[in-house]
């Protein structure tokens, strides 16, 4: 493990990643291309900002998808 | 069978945020059987909208992106979700990851109090739909009857309100139709939208005869032994109560009265004599 990791949650689950951004982040946890819609400790990060949206320790990350729904 | 070419027809076709829809039935998408099963019940429905919600996603998963292609397939609306939420921030994150990527400004929104009534939260829930609305959001509030709340639902911008029948997921039907036929003559020119709690065709038929714009229902369809057959009969249902409501309900009498004539009554007279 680089001593750059930094321990993130992603989607409720404790994360260690390299990343320092959240489109790297997406691409480390093999995201890439899917079809996802992210947020930043309770904020929204749209597609175009995820480049320029920093990812520091103890962040918390949400990634989501389409699904069913009532 | 599908009736959308049939209500598509009506003159008095349902109209949310402008946009006329095909039908009055609006049905969720959880809980079927199969993705083949959901496709059909969506199309045997006839219904032009459609729920779907957003939930994170398996690293390297493709659930997403398979259920959207579904869901595409079907050519109709999709309106999202933001179930499960519990606070404004949620909701409003929620929505908005939701209109990326669904790509659509539209929303239905929920902010749930409680975990065994999912009552909504009418405090966050005006308050969402008052930031949601400023975002440009058209938003569709899952709320209560009470009417107080309505008002701010619609001062905060929205220009549909969906009172809830029953609890989701309960098949109560209607729990409090005095309320709701309150709601209903208060709000004369609001689409008003049952949403939740329709257990069974007659529930939505006799909302629709109450004169609600529309019937949003989810699990009596998915759970029910024949989805597809009981999304037609939902739509039968919601067409039928719809007609009844256009074409005026007698008033109810306490007293009996014959709907042959007297006039004319053979051995009336000897009727009359005996008595």
């Amino acid at each position: 493990m680089s001593i750059k990791e930094q321990a993130l949650i992603v989607n409720g689950e404790p994360v260690t990643a390299a990343a320092s951004t959240l489109s790297a982040l997406l691409d480390e946890l093999g995201f890439s291309g899917a079809r996802i819609a992210t947020a930043r400790n309770g904020d929204f990060v749209p597609e175009r900002l995820r480049e320029a949206t920093p990812v520091e320790p103890g962040d918390r990350i949400e990634i989501v998808s389409p699904r069913h729904g009532g | 069978m599908n009736v959308r070419d049939k209500t598509a027809d009506v003159e008095s076709a349902l109209t949310l945020y402008g946009e006329r829809m095909p039908s009055r039935m609006l049905i969720g998408t959880a809980q079927y059987p199969s993705p083949h099963i959901l496709a059909k019940a969506v199309e045997a429905s006839g219904a032009g909208i459609v729920t779907v919600s957003l939930r994170r996603e398996q690293a390297r998963g493709r659930t997403g992106e398979r259920f959207l292609e579904l869901i595409r397939e079907l050519g109709v609306r999709v309106l999202p979700n933001t179930a499960g939420c519990r606070t404004t921030k949620e909701a409003v994150t929620t929505a908005q990851m939701a209109r990326e990527v669904f790509a659509t400004d539209w929303i239905k929104l929920e902010v749930i109090a409680n975990d065994d009534t999912l009552q909504p939260d009418v405090f966050g829930l005006v308050e969402a739909a008052a930031v949601l609305s400023a975002d440009g959001f058209k938003v569709l509030p899952y709320t209560t009857e009470d009417l107080s709340v309505a008002e701010r639902l619609l001062r905060a911008g929205c220009e549909v309100l969906m009172p809830w029948g029953a609890p989701i997921g309960t098949g109560r039907g209607l729990a409090n139709p005095y309320a709701l036929r309150s709601m209903r003559a208060y709000f004369p020119d609001v689409p008003l939208i049952i949403d939740a709690g329709v257990g069974a065709p007659s529930h939505a038929a006799r909302a629709m005869e109450m004169g609600f714009d529309g019937v949003l229902l989810n699990t009596a369809v998915a759970k029910a032994a024949d989805p597809v057959r009981m999304a037609a009969a939902f739509a039968q249902a919601i067409a039928a109560g719809r007609a009844g409501f256009e074409a005026g309900l007698m008033g109810v009498r306490d007293m009996a009265e014959p709907s042959t004539p007297v006039a004319g009554t053979p051995f009336f007279d000897l009727k009359a004599r005996d008595e």
